[in-house]
């Protein structure tokens, strides 16, 4: 007689580094982590160098693409850095993403961190960068090093983006 | 396919225990559903969530992801997860009678 199985997962855990500060990447990381959670999965994000845009106040309303190097985007590369390229690109991007009803990245971060993930910011780039915990939006738990992300993440698997 | 017995209720279900027809649910059947995976008891929240579900289901012909239950019944993201542990998608679509979801976000 079958019955799901949903609690026979045992407790999984994934611990998803960003490491880059253009929109795709964030989606991808989001998605992934939002999908982890929704599988019951234990799930941290830690954001280091450009991926900390992402949880920086001043920065996440402002992250888009550039076609400047992406062969992908089928733009000729001669066109790519003009005046421009890039907004016209971040624009439908953004549009083709508001039409399968996912959300823009400060209130899907919201929903991630609402899901139960938890946000850590790189120690490393924090002092680089010259940020605090009060640069950061609502949710992110600490400024950690290296060595704590990978106690964090001991026995699940980490995904770097 | 297999057939299994809920609220004297034979239903055909897929090889995971989800409902192939929709629209044999009916109330009863939800709450020996939700007790099958461990949730005890229907509160007014679980049912305003299921509630909305079927409602969505039947308008759009596709089960509802968890950010649009979120967003159209009012109960928030967390809550979600606190309504149904773990998997808050797949239980309350399983609880409801629905096709689990589809959609990514």
């Amino acid at each position: 007689m079958p019955i799901p199985a949903f609690d026979d997962d045992g407790d999984r855990k994934v611990t998803i580094i960003l490491s880059k500060g253009s929109l795709e990447d964030a989606y991808a990381a989001l998605i992934m982590a939002n999908s982890a959670l929704g599988e019951g999965m234990e799930v941290h994000l830690f954001f280091t160098f450009w991926g900390l845009d992402l949880i920086t106040e001043k920065k996440i309303d402002h992250m888009g693409v550039t076609p400047v190097g992406n062969l992908s985007m089928g733009m000729p590369q001669a066109v790519a850095p003009m005046p421009g390229m890039a907004s016209v690109a971040t624009k439908m991007m953004k549009r083709k993403i508001e039409g399968l009803d996912v959300p823009p990245l400060r209130e899907f971060l919201e929903m991630v961190h609402d899901s139960g993930g938890a946000f850590w910011a790189c120690r490393m780039t924090a002092d680089m960068m010259e940020l605090e915990m009060s640069d950061f939006v609502d949710g992110v738990k600490d400024i950690v090093s290296a060595a704590d992300m990978f106690n964090l993440a001991e026995g699940g698997n980490i995904l770097f983006i | 396919m297999t057939t299994m017995t809920f609220a004297n209720v034979d239903i055909a279900v897929d090889e995971e225990g989800f409902f192939l027809d929709p629209s044999v649910w009916t109330e009863e059947i939800a709450t020996e559903l939700a007790a099958a995976i461990g949730i005890d008891e229907l509160t007014e929240d679980h049912w305003t969530v299921i509630k909305f579900a079927r409602e969505d289901f039947a308008a759009h012909g596709e089960t509802p992801t968890l950010r649009r239950v979120s967003t159209g019944s009012g109960v928030p993201t967390k809550a979600l997860f606190e309504l149904f542990p773990k998997k808050p998608a797949k239980k309350f679509a399983y609880v409801s009678g629905l096709p689990k979801p589809k959609g990514c976000v």
